[in-house]
């Protein structure tokens, strides 16, 4: 399978990562590199397969569902670019 | 006097505990050294001097008390990948512009709570994608190896590239790395240190900045095999906040080391003799294979029938996982922003500007293969040929083999802005041909300098384990290195 410059564009868009028309078009050219390397998997027979979900055999250690942390919303933003009484501030999302 | 900083961590441990030395002396000559070398290394991202020498003082206290932990005094290099709290945590990457965490990685919490040192944050390829540290925003950091009678510029490879040429160009005793295709073994193997990346699971994940979750383990680099298994004792636990790690117990490493290795079956895969490959390599691998025999070991062909499959499913699964981790990078919670004309344009100017090119081609094929219509195709075929690569490796352990014996890398380091390995990413992916299909299983491997080769450069073996069972790794390693003898540059920085 190989990529055209508008399907680069539409994943980029759903990547939320701005490409210009030159970009794109040069990312055309290394994801179809990328993608006929890949490309060999197809040779192999994985009929009865099941797909790894774990490499270790241990059983997902789970925890009685309480709350372990909190408390700390000026920590949560400090490293924010911008922020107003512990609130992330975005561009306007609703009219 | 002996230059405090060309000694291992064991060697430093005793002198400190006998008093000989001080912790701040030890720490006061590493950043020195830093601070005369790294200009022409690249080594460091981030120096942290001060915080360096008020732990270091804390050290000497606990140390005048008696009361020393397993590293106490012994000054360390971490990569900019582990987050440490207050200190420049960028993965060296420019979208983390700023960051400095409010909390620290469970990995460089151990090595503190056992007196450990923190010198600086370490260069590395961006997010930890690359094989030789020319991603990272902050750009490449240079080899200590030098080809002979050669000043041509050498890659450290990557992506722990700045981890190895820290520990090699004596700017730390030993270093913390990550490893989720190669970057702990290749980048030791161009440097002439030691490489551990353990079981996937042995080291806590939580705080280091996710790659792909799946194949991300973290390790060390170290000057030699003694040194590897101080670390990881240091840095390995069982951690309730990450549902990964696995709640075994830490063994003692170090007491692996010397223990007998007579009786080993050592497996030696037939399809690791890939086309093309050099006969340095191949006369090093035999060495390694004599060295392992004379020792006792017996060694045993061994078939591992889907590696060729190895990379090109990483290639899938890596960037699949990438792409989902890397979607919390929107200039909102932290790092970078770049204003747009409203939201999803400020995420895109965002993201386009601060990730650099290799972050963003693995996000779009990790979107890519995730997307609708392409996912069974794509990333359920890759997850099944992983199962058949770990299968592989299962068969191969349960007919009896303790050990696999393979090359760390294909060639020695290259250099610098290859024109070759930069039109062709590909190219250099296959870099990581003899490490990868380690990270698709979940095992431990160590990579361990072996020799030279024709030009002086340092080549590196690698010995893959039975998960969990890095010791069986300590014991042979030790071996080899014991034959192989130890390997520094000259210094010429």
């Amino acid at each position: 399978m190989s990529v055209d410059t508008d399907t680069v564009k539409r994943v980029a868009r759903l990547a939320r990562i701005a490409v210009t028309e030159e970009q794109a078009s040069q990312m055309t050219g290394e994801l179809n590199v990328i993608l006929g390397f890949v490309e060999h998997l197809r040779e192999v027979d994985v009929a009865g397969v099941e797909p790894m979900t774990s490499v270790i055999p241990f059983e997902m250690r789970k925890r009685a569902d309480g709350v372990t942390d909190g408390g700390i919303a000026a920590d949560v933003v400090a490293n924010a670019p911008a922020t107003e009484d512990n609130f992330f501030l975005v561009p306007k999302v609703v009219e | 006097m002996t230059d405090l900083t060309r000694l291992t961590i064991a060697q430093a441990r005793e002198r400190l505990r006998a008093k000989e030395i001080s912790a701040l002396e030890l720490t006061d000559a590493y950043l020195n050294a830093i601070d005369s070398s790294n200009e022409a290394l690249n080594a460091y991202v981030a120096i942290t001097h001060d915080k360096a020498r008020d732990m270091a003082r804390a050290s000497d206290e606990r140390l005048s008390a008696g009361e020393g932990g397993a590293l106490e005094g012994i000054p360390l290099g971490i990569k900019d990948l582990f987050a440490t709290e207050g200190v420049h945590t960028q993965a060296a990457s420019h979208i983390l512009d700023g960051f400095k965490p409010r909390y620290e990685s469970t990995v460089t919490a151990n090595l503190w709570a056992d007196g450990a040192v923190l010198l600086g944050k370490l260069n590395m390829d961006e997010f930890a994608m690359g094989s030789s540290n020319e991603t990272s925003y902050y750009g490449p950091v240079t080899n200590p190896w030098r080809a002979k009678d050669d000043d041509k510029a050498l890659v450290a490879g990557g992506s722990s590239g700045g981890s190895a040429a820290a520990v090699s160009g004596f700017l730390c005793a030993a270093a913390t790395a990550t490893d989720t295709g190669g970057s702990i073994r290749q980048p030791a193997a161009f440097t002439g240190t030691v490489g551990m990346k353990p079981t996937y699971g042995r080291c806590s994940r939580w705080g280091t900045v996710a790659f792909a979750s799946s194949l991300d383990q973290a390790g060390s680099i170290t000057r030699d095999v003694r040194d590897a298994a101080i670390m990881l004792k240091s840095m390995a636990s069982v951690d309730l906040k990450d549902t990964t790690s696995v709640d075994l117990p830490v063994p003692d490493y170090e007491a692996a080391l010397g223990q007998s290795i007579k009786g080993m079956r050592i497996g030696v895969p037939k399809e690791y003799r890939v086309e093309g490959m050099s006969d340095e390599i191949e006369a090093l691998w035999q060495k390694g294979l004599e060295w392992l025999k004379a020792a006792g070991a017996e060694i045993v062909d061994i078939s591992l029938p889907h590696t060729k499959y190895a990379l090109p499913a990483y290639y899938i699964v890596a960037p699949a996982e990438a792409s989902s981790n890397l979607a919390r990078y929107d200039g909102v919670r932290y790092g970078l922003r770049v204003p747009g004309k409203d939201i999803t344009d400020m995420y895109e100017q965002t993201r386009a500007k601060g990730f650099g090119m290799e972050v963003k081609r693995r996000i779009l094929i990790g979107t890519y293969v995730l997307s609708a219509g392409y996912y069974d195709a794509y990333y359920v075929q890759a997850q099944k040929v992983r199962t058949l690569i770990k299968k592989d490796f299962d068969d191969a352990f349960h007919a009896g083999v303790d050990a696999i014996l393979t090359p760390a890398t294909p060639s020695a380091a290259f250099g610098i802005a290859d024109e070759e390995l930069a039109a062709d990413p590909v190219k250099m992916y296959l870099n990581d041909v003899f490490t990868v299909t380690v990270n698709m299983a979940g095992l431990p491997a160590i990579s361990i300098p072996a020799g030279l080769d024709s030009k002086g450069l340092p080549l590196g073996l690698q010995l893959i384990g039975r998960p969990f069972e890095e010791e069986t790794l300590f014991r042979a390693s030790y071996v080899i290195e014991q034959a192989a003898g130890h390997f520094q540059p000259e210094k010429w920085w």
